[in-house]
């Protein structure tokens, strides 16, 4: 599976990039129909609709309450649609209990059982299936090669690390062989270092076992590294499903270009000037910004402008070849260590955020507070978005 | 260590001579020579050895562990049935009732339980014994029970339970393999409890015993209505060396097993 290829940067479709979602003959493994969920007056989950993939890593990212976590439990079985049904391979998986589906989870909190070793929590799930105790070993051990554990065979959940008790977890959901798996914040409880060593892991494993992963985060760099598509919700609806890449560069909406990443966001109202070209009256007294969108917009239309800060170069006279240029005052500069983000006034007291990579030494930064600057950026570096 | 002030010296003298002062002299006069309880003549254990001998306390002996075992057992699977529903099953109709009620027997006078039981037994026919008393004995112990194990239960993970749902257990196996070895600690605590109460309860066994089944403590009030004997004194040092031995067993297990987790953890941290 192509997780690092090029197809997270170019928009080319080739037929050895793994993309079921582009091909209208694809059979989806997981198909939510029209589900809603309400508890009591509260609505979770708002007339969804969505198609996942085999062997697809899927994110499921919003922040806190914005349904994501339901629809996981929905999959497993720990709740019901009130409307609408999820299918499973094609069939209606409602009326079956979380022990009869060939869905397994792994929890936020990895739900280990304190009494049993590393090595009978991992055999827990196939001695239900009353497998026969060669094979059953057998399983046991090949897991255990697999999450790096077998030096801890023995050992009590409590008697391991942190990183080691996610490993087994892992290996205890992967265990049954299941047709999906169910990732619930599954490194929220690792250190920054641990989690990106573990999202490799997990990426590695999913691409072993072939197994189509579903994850839950509200981490969205997590949610950019290991998936395949992303799904960005709020408020119990999708906002927006594609590559990583594209909820980056093309975000549909304000809340996504807002939630993934850092963005400039400018208001003004569209004047269509040529093919898929607009120009945007922006702030009184000040150039119109071109920009161009293969959406239509109509003359006047209100419209944001989503301009990412790595896109806009900071300077300290104005570009000749530029678009779009403004002047400024440097605000406040973040200092990143690899990157700096400087945050420019312009006359209007709106502040537009620059980066650039810090290629040289700090002692030989071109500007400093209070430096008038010129930023600028190309017609195709913002995205025009309607709302 | 922090030398005590003399006030804080004298506080806790004075406060555990209140508490231990009648035990031990209860104690000492276990080993009198004298059949008087009051006169000391001289150190003898020939107190213990009548006991043995005394068949009435003997049976009332076997009685009261007999009871204590089955209404124990018995209290210990209701309550534990009882906090299991209570804590696990949501929002049912009547739910905040049932969980008022269950606590209720705990502050209700034994006396008034005692004299319901009786007359319920009554009112069906069933011949006062050994089976009315260990059914009294269940249920009041089984809301103390139920108690300890709801505490226990609150504080659960439950997305332990939902694991097991979701490796294959059926709900009935997901208690027994996972749920039930979990809280076992406060299960057995609960069963203790319910124990120590059958042991020493006296109110409630005197309504519903009958002349067939006698329980120790109800023997030990009526002989003590004739006369404090030495032998109670001998009986009672038993008594309170069982328990001695239980407390200090218990409270040994319980410290081993915390410096054993710690180490383990701070092991575990280690190998990160």
């Amino acid at each position: 599976m192509p997780l690092f290829s090029d197809c997270r940067t170019g928009a080319v479709l080739n037929s050895d990039v793994f993309a079921p979602w582009d091909d209208p003959q694809a059979k989806p493994l997981i198909q939510f129909q029209n589900v809603t969920k309400r508890f009591g007056e509260f609505t979770a989950i708002d007339n969804l609709s969505l198609d996942i993939f085999e062997r697809e890593f899927f994110a499921l990212l919003g922040p806190s309450g914005c349904g994501k976590t339901t629809m996981m439990r929905m999959l497993a079985g720990f709740e019901t649609p009130t409307e609408g049904h999820i299918l499973l391979g094609g069939q209606d998986i409602d009326p079956i209990p979380p022990n009869k589906r060939a869905v397994n989870m792994m929890f936020q909190s990895y739900a280990l059982f304190p009494h049993l070793s590393v090595w009978e929590n991992i055999a827990f799930g196939l001695r239900r299936d009353n497998m026969p105790k060669h094979d059953l070993e057998e399983r046991v051990e090949e897991m255990l090669r697999l999450t790096r554990l077998e030096q801890f065979a023995r050992r009590k959940p409590h008697q391991i690390s942190g990183g080691q008790r996610q490993r087994v977890a892992l290996a205890r959901s992967l265990a049954k062989a299941p047709k999906l798996l169910l990732l619930d914040e599954p490194l929220g409880a690792l250190d920054k270092k641990l989690r990106q060593d573990t999202q490799f892991e997990l990426m590695d494993i999913q691409e072993k076992t072939g197994t189509t992963f579903v994850i839950v985060t509200h981490d969205q760099e997590e949610a950019m590294t290991v998936a395949s598509r992303v799904a960005v919700m709020d408020q119990g609806q999708l906002m927006q499903v594609s590559t990583p890449d594209r909820i980056y560069e093309n975000p549909v909406s304000v809340y996504v270009a807002d939630f993934i990443g850092d963005v400039n966001i400018i208001e003004g109202r569209a004047a269509p000037s040529g093919e898929d070209s607009y120009q945007i009256d922006w702030a009184e007294g000040q150039a119109p910004l071109t920009a161009s969108s293969p959406t239509g917009f109509s003359n006047g239309q209100s419209c944001h402008l989503a301009i990412r800060p790595e896109k806009v170069t900071i300077s300290a006279e104005r570009p000749s070849d530029a678009v779009n240029a403004v002047q400024g005052k440097v605000h406040d500069i973040a200092y990143l260590g690899n990157l700096s983000t400087y945050y420019v006034e312009l006359a209007n007291g709106i502040i537009i955020k620059a980066q650039t990579a810090n290629t040289r030494r700090i002692s030989r930064r071109s500007f400093t507070w209070e430096d008038p600057v010129w930023l600028s950026w190309t017609a195709t570096a913002a995205v025009l978005l309607a709302n | 260590m922090n030398r005590l002030s003399w006030f804080n010296t004298v506080s806790l003298t004075l406060g555990f001579a209140f508490l231990y002062i009648p035990m031990i002299i209860l104690i000492v006069f276990s080993f009198n020579e004298s059949k008087l309880v009051t006169v000391w003549a001289g150190f003898s254990t020939k107190w213990y050895g009548e006991l043995l001998q005394n068949e009435a306390f003997l049976d009332a002996a076997w009685v009261t562990i007999r009871v204590a075992v089955f209404s124990s057992t018995l209290a210990t699977i209701l309550g534990t049935a009882a906090a299991y529903v209570l804590v696990r099953g949501g929002r049912f109709f009547g739910r905040t009732l049932f969980s008022g009620m269950i606590y209720a027997p705990l502050v209700m006078p034994e006396v008034i339980t005692g004299l319901s039981l009786l007359l319920l037994f009554i009112g069906i026919g069933l011949d006062r014994g050994i089976l009315t008393i260990v059914l009294a004995h269940t249920t009041f112990s089984m809301c103390f029970v139920s108690v300890v194990v709801s505490s226990r239960l609150i504080t659960f993970d439950r997305s332990l339970e939902e694991a097991a749902l979701d490796l294959g257990c059926s709900p009935a196996q997901a208690f027994r393999l996972v749920t039930l070895p979990i809280i076992a600690p406060a299960v057995i605590s609960g069963w203790l409890l319910a124990f120590t109460l059958s042991l020493d309860d006296l109110v409630i066994a005197s309504f519903t015993s009958g002349p067939s089944a006698t329980t120790l403590p109800i023997k030990i009030f009526s002989a003590v209505r004739l006369g404090v004997s030495p032998e109670i004194n001998a009986l009672s040092t038993i008594m309170i060396a069982v328990v001695t031995v239980g407390v200090i067993t218990a409270s040994l297990v319980t410290k081993r097993a915390m410096v054993r987790q710690q180490q383990d953890e701070m092991a575990a941290a280690r190998t990160e």
